[in-house]
């Protein structure tokens, strides 16, 4: 590192732009990467996904949790071109990625993980890598016959792959079928698969599920150090622990909408985020005796409803 | 007892031209359900549609490398008329489509509306479209014999519709054998185990499956071709039952292996014989030849529930790779 000797005076130049952030439900960023307006989806009369607006800072590691079934995967696979909006434009590097089949949002740069895990079990570890290497002239049909066409590249991948796998402790197993790995190294290879593609911003849902307290440490260690060279990380999350540990800023999710978003050790305090999570009247005693007065009754669903 | 005559028979099973044919259609097949896991249930309807492109463009005059050509494209055609529709839904909706599709084939080929271009249900006669492909032989007129087995050098059944019919099939090998160790073939596999992990990684899952699709639709068009030149364009001899013993072939020699569909068609074909003939002999009097046909036809039936079951991954096929498929 160059800045080595600045270091006790410098502050982490992303947290500080995020410092002037107002803490406040589709606040704007300094430096947006990824910009969300009014983005819906409805699955007949459920409405999944209600955004009216985002922006997500880059190079920042920006945590997006809520209580479950808040809609978090479906925004995230909507992002990502998985699923289709009902209505709703965004922006990823100022080119609009509406309506992008999948594909086409991972060759732009954002790439996601699964929250069950899509290691392609009966490929080894090493192809598994080299599968999601870009720009690889034997993908081709026709120069895939022809070997000295894409050897040199083949070799290219195969040097970064085991570069990527070195670094998750994978290397190893470079040679077994992916199948053979267990949960958390299935883990650790999909974000290693997902590094092989060059990202901007990386997408992981829920990272940490299913994996034990020891490899959850060296993953969240994985996560920083993607923010340290430079890529935006959005990530859906349970474990508030590890939120708080390792985001830069925290969006919260609930019933489809952003309810609060603000840094970390901040938010878990708002007022719509207690609710959300643990409900509004979550210390109302329900053997209080002033429940079974019709009018005190009706004001609270009145006020539930309005929520 | 003639058991002399019976293993002689299930030996020239083995380099038969029809076991070549299935050999051909087997790789095909291979390509797409062993390396791509598309469910392709109509391979016998890419054989028809082959064999009457073929049969008819040579019966309206073309020469032999412009009807196999025809043939290539009708092939290719339809793999392509299948996919747009379906090849975006999930594995299962193309399975239904090639299967009904298959049998659309054939059904309008052994109606009477176009009589005049396939002939109905009769079909076409060897003799109107094979001189063309007898013109190409190189071989002297005669007979020559290899060890016990005997043929015309040429004809329909002859050592010339051998070779042709295996160089075909070796050929072939070669392809799938350089496409599936390549970086594209990678990608089919990564498809077959989990198409979203591919899109997810940039790749057009939609154009590989596409390729894929028609580069074995045209393998099976052309195993088509070697098909009937030992005979007629029967359609009722290339219905589902055929798309059957494809599977059998496939499965019994091993997905996803190279080898596998050849050694399989061969091991197919031959045990095959074996059982009927010994069976004709041993039995002339308790069962009539009609019935070992589908007694036969029986066993083929069990053998392929039994290799689903049992063995998997077939003669070839790695055990180690297929456990892993517990999804």
């Amino acid at each position: 590192m160059s800045d080595d000797t600045t270091t006790e005076t410098t502050v982490d130049p992303v947290k500080l732009d995020l410092s002037h952030v107002e803490a406040t439900p589709g606040s704007p960023k300094p430096t947006s990467i990824l910009t969300v307006d009014n983005v819906r989806r409805r699955f007949g009369g459920m409405t999944a996904v209600d955004v009216d607006h985002l922006e997500v800072e880059a190079k920042a590691i920006t945590a997006l949790i809520g209580p479950n079934g808040a809609g978090k995967t479906t925004f995230f696979n909507l992002l990502t071109g998985f699923d289709v909006p009902d209505q709703g434009s965004w922006t990823f590097e100022g080119h609009s990625l509406g309506g992008k089949p999948a594909a086409k949002v991972a060759r732009a740069g954002m790439v996601r993980t699964f929250q069950l895990t899509k290691a392609l079990s009966r490929l080894t570890v090493m192809d598994n890598m080299r599968l999601a290497a870009r720009n690889h002239p034997g993908e081709n049909m026709f120069a895939s016959l022809v070997p000295p066409l894409w050897r040199r590249r083949e070799v290219e991948v195969t040097d970064k792959a085991s570069e990527i796998l070195e670094r998750f402790n994978l290397l190893a197993k470079a040679d077994d079928f992916a199948g053979s790995l267990s949960g958390g190294q299935r883990k650790l290879l999909e974000m290693a698969r997902a590094l092989m593609t060059d990202p901007t911003m990386i997408m992981l849902d829920e990272p940490m599920a299913g994996v034990n307290p020891a490899l959850v440490q060296s993953l969240l260690g994985h996560i920083q150090a993607l923010r340290d060279e430079g890529m935006t990380v959005l990530f859906v999350e349970h474990d508030m622990h590890a939120v708080r540990h390792v985001s830069d800023w925290v969006v919260v999710m609930a019933e489809g909408r952003i309810v609060a978003e603000g840094p970390p050790e901040s938010v878990m305090n708002d007022q719509a985020v207690i609710d959300a999570y643990l409900g509004a009247h979550h210390d109302t005693d329900l053997g209080d005796d002033s429940l079974l007065d019709p009018a005190i009754l009706a004001r609270l669903e009145e006020e539930e409803k309005k929520r | 007892m003639d058991f002399l005559r019976i293993l002689e028979q299930a030996l020239g099973e083995l380099i038969a031209p029809t076991t070549a044919a299935y050999a051909l259609a087997a790789i095909g097949l291979n390509l797409h359900f062993g390396y791509t896991g598309l469910l392709n249930m109509g391979q016998a309807g890419f054989m028809l549609l082959g064999a009457y492109g073929f049969a008819i463009s040579t019966i309206a005059g073309a020469p032999f490398f412009v009807a196999l050509l025809v043939a290539i494209i009708a092939g290719a055609l339809f793999a392509l008329l299948l996919g747009i529709p379906t090849l975006k839904l999930r594995g299962d909706y193309l399975a239904i489509v090639t299967i009904s599709a298959a049998e659309i084939i054939r059904m309008v080929g052994r109606s009477t509306v176009f009589n005049e271009q396939t002939g109905g249900s009769s079909g076409l006669t060897g003799n109107s479209f094979k001189e063309t492909f007898l013109g190409l032989s190189p071989l002297p007129d005669g007979r020559s014999a290899i060890g016990p087995l005997e043929y015309l050098n040429n004809g329909s059944d002859s050592w010339w519709v051998r070779i042709v019919a295996w160089s075909v099939v070796l050929i072939a090998v070669l392809l799938v054998w350089l496409l599936t160790r390549s970086p594209w073939g990678r990608v089919l596999k990564g498809i077959r185990e989990d198409e979203d992990a591919v899109r997810s990684l940039g790749k057009n899952v939609y154009a590989y499956k596409m390729q894929a699709l028609i580069l074995g639709g045209v393998a099976g068009s052309v195993a088509g071709v070697l098909f009937v030149l030992p005979r007629a364009v029967q359609p009722d001899s290339m219905g589902r039952s055929m798309t059957f013993f494809i599977w059998t072939i496939l499965l019994l020699g091993g997905a996803a292996t190279v080898w596998g569909p050849v050694i399989g068609s061969m091991i197919f074909f031959s045990v095959y014989m074996l059982l009927r003939a010994g069976m004709r002999s041993a039995l002339p009097d308790a069962v009539s030849s009609a019935q070992i046909e589908q007694i036969g036809g029986m066993l083929v039936g069990i053998t392929l529930m039994c290799l689903v079951i049992f063995r998997p991954q077939g003669i070839f096929g790695d055990k180690k790779e297929l456990s892993f498929n517990v999804r």
